[in-house]
């Protein structure tokens, strides 16, 4: 039997249904590969007791003949996603020790899929960060060289997939904090349209960006996973999408003879990092190969997507983060004088470096005299931005180009200058700000044999044709099935 | 354009953060360093452009889902006050507001 912690979800449902390995014994297996990795910092928290209630509850329902394609498979969840079972604490000391008294949607709907849930993944405060540096509890660390990065904000996730701790994880991206983890640790996640993934019980950084997704170690296990996680939520999220489940794995092996693959000039310019380029052409080939075709296609604002979204998304976060007064969960300053005072102590103590500046960036673009000039100028580029999409989507089919300019940084490199983050995330903001369906898969390697990830973007409610897309790929090469060394 | 310490006390007023003064200074840098890439932004001419809050707007009429105005949600009070930093008699306490 392939090793339990190579076998694909499908796979492991198999071995479950077929009583070759119980529930228990599979989660006990997880469990014991992530507290013997504990030092990458993966993991905020376990509880051994409810992982094990869960899954033998799956196998309850297995011997019942319950047949749920997910039934019994491990699943761990990034700590943005609220959970009753464990603390949630977003990565904040804000939220030390919270218990929430619900479980977020995705959580709900997995655990009802059968998914036994392995713990809460670290990730950068708030979701804020493309390293995992700014976790208040401990950085992570890339199993393909522990002195780098993961990249963030899910680096959590990444790793948790990349080391083989978990089958599969729930990773959120509002800028790009699945596919760049994904990218910098070889492994695969999509974020599906803005709307398709229910927005409940993930703590909000900022609400017309946020969208849950999947990652894991193929396509195939992003299809099962995503058709699991979304469907409407329409009496607790506002904006979730009338959009029903749709079946993603059957369309994965269909042909993608004289597929359009759109290659955005912008993203193959100057500051992509000589490596980084030539995996990436080198993927591009393979897709020639299996048949596609490329075009080249021009999105003009790709640039203009950093301060748009560094407006927009700090505007949302410190609305959002208004909730943090030490009032009614979470952190409060143990000493005060009145009221005010106790709100900015509290908060003081509480946030992190870059939360604080995302609170004041957003705190200043929507106040009285700047709304205008900032906020509503962001929105209207934002409009630009996803018209620029659709005049590409008329020459194209799926849009490739790389996930981020180079490969993982070490971990400090960018130091005390958080804009050097910024512009590192200029490939994933246009499709986030567009609220558009978007993957990482791993299609080579870079300087210090780091993992470079293939972007692929899809028109809106496209997911099943970049899940095809990506899975033709890897049907063709291994890159998604190297592993770290050690692990 | 470039903000000012006063600007930034001002800020960190409304947004109720208390900043230590090398904080404030370390801000103030990075803030600035930050607006002078959201400078290309303002340049763009945006006239008679629609501002774009839901994304899936760009592409289809997305309408504010509204529901009926009734209680849904059972009285879960214990549970919900279970992570507040100060609770008495099931009421959220907060310092004086009123002499």
């Amino acid at each position: 039997m392939k090793a339990l912690h190579e076998q694909s979800l499908a796979e492991l449902a198999l071995t479950l249904r077929d009583k070759e390995i119980s529930a228990v014994e599979l989660a006990k297996h997880f469990l014991a590969r992530g507290a013997a990795h504990e030092g990458l910092g993966a993991y905020l928290a376990v509880n051994e007791e409810v992982t094990l209630a869960q899954a033998a509850e799956a196998d309850a329902r297995l011997a019942k003949g319950d047949r749920a394609t997910l039934l019994g498979v491990p699943v761990a969840h990034k700590d943005i996603f609220v959970t009753k079972d464990f603390a949630s604490t977003a990565g904040s000391k804000m939220l030390e020790n919270y218990r929430s008294p619900f479980d977020a949607t995705v959580v709900s709907r997995l655990a009802a899929a059968g998914m036994v849930t392995l713990g809460k993944l670290n990730c950068d405060e708030f979701a804020m960060g493309s390293s995992n540096e700014n976790s208040a509890y401990k950085p992570v660390k890339n199993p393909w060289d522990t002195s780098r990065i993961p990249g963030g904000s899910s680096g959590g996730s990444a790793v948790a997939v990349a080391a083989r701790l978990a089958p599969a994880a729930t990773g959120t991206d509002t800028g790009g904090s699945i596919r760049q983890p994904a990218s910098f640790c070889g492994v695969t996640g999509i974020k599906p349209t803005y709307g398709r993934a229910s927005r409940y019980g993930m703590i909000a950084f900022a609400s017309s960006l946020d969208q849950a997704g999947p990652m894991a170690r193929s396509a195939e296990d992003c299809a099962l996973m995503l058709w699991a996680m979304c469907g409407p939520d329409p009496d607790r999220d506002s904006t979730s999408l009338e959009l029903l489940p749709e079946d993603f794995s059957k369309t994965l092996g269909a042909s993608i003879e004289c597929l359009r693959i759109g290659m955005p000039k912008e993203f193959f310019g100057e500051g992509l990092a000589p490596d980084v380029r030539s995996a990436i052409d080198g993927a591009l080939k393979e897709y020639v190969k299996l048949g596609a075709k490329i075009v080249e296609v021009s999105l003009p604002r790709t640039e203009l997507a950093i301060p748009v979204y560094y407006i927009i998304a700090p505007a949302e976060a410190s609305s959002n983060l208004s909730r943090f007064d030490g009032v009614k969960f979470g952190h409060r300053a143990k000493q005060y004088g009145d009221l005010l005072d106790m709100y900015k102590k509290t908060r003081a103590e509480g946030f992190g470096d870059e939360v604080k500046r995302r609170i004041m960036i957003g705190t200043y673009v929507l106040s009285h005299g700047y709304y205008d000039a900032y906020y509503l100028q962001a929105q209207k580029i934002r409009r630009m931005i996803a018209d620029d999409f659709q005049n590409a989507f008329k020459q194209c089919d799926v849009i490739a180009g790389p996930v981020a300019p180079t490969v993982a940084w070490k971990l400090g490199e960018h130091g005390n200058d958080p804009l050097a983050d910024y512009l590192a995330d200029i490939f994933t903001l246009p499709g986030s700000l567009a609220g558009l369906p978007g993957m990482s898969i791993p299609c080579g390697f870079g300087a210090g044999g780091m993992p470079v990830g293939l972007q692929l973007l899809g028109n809106y409610f496209a997911e099943g044709k970049l899940l095809n897309a990506a899975h033709r790929f890897q049907q063709a090469t291994d890159f998604h099935l190297r592993r770290p060394e050690g692990f | 354009m470039a903000l000012t310490p006063q600007d930034i006390a001002r800020i960190a007023h409304l947004a109720r953060l208390e900043l230590q003064s090398h904080e404030s200074e370390r801000m103030l840098a990075q803030i600035n360093g930050f607006f002078d890439i959201v400078e290309r932004m303002r340049a763009v001419d945006t006239t008679g452009i629609e501002p774009l809050s839901h994304p899936v707007a760009a592409v289809q009429d997305i309408a504010l889902r509204l529901r009926e105005d009734v209680a849904s949600e059972p009285d879960n009070r214990e549970a919900n006050q279970r992570s507040a930093p100060a609770v008495e008699r099931g009421l959220f306490l907060v310092p004086k507001v009123i002499e």
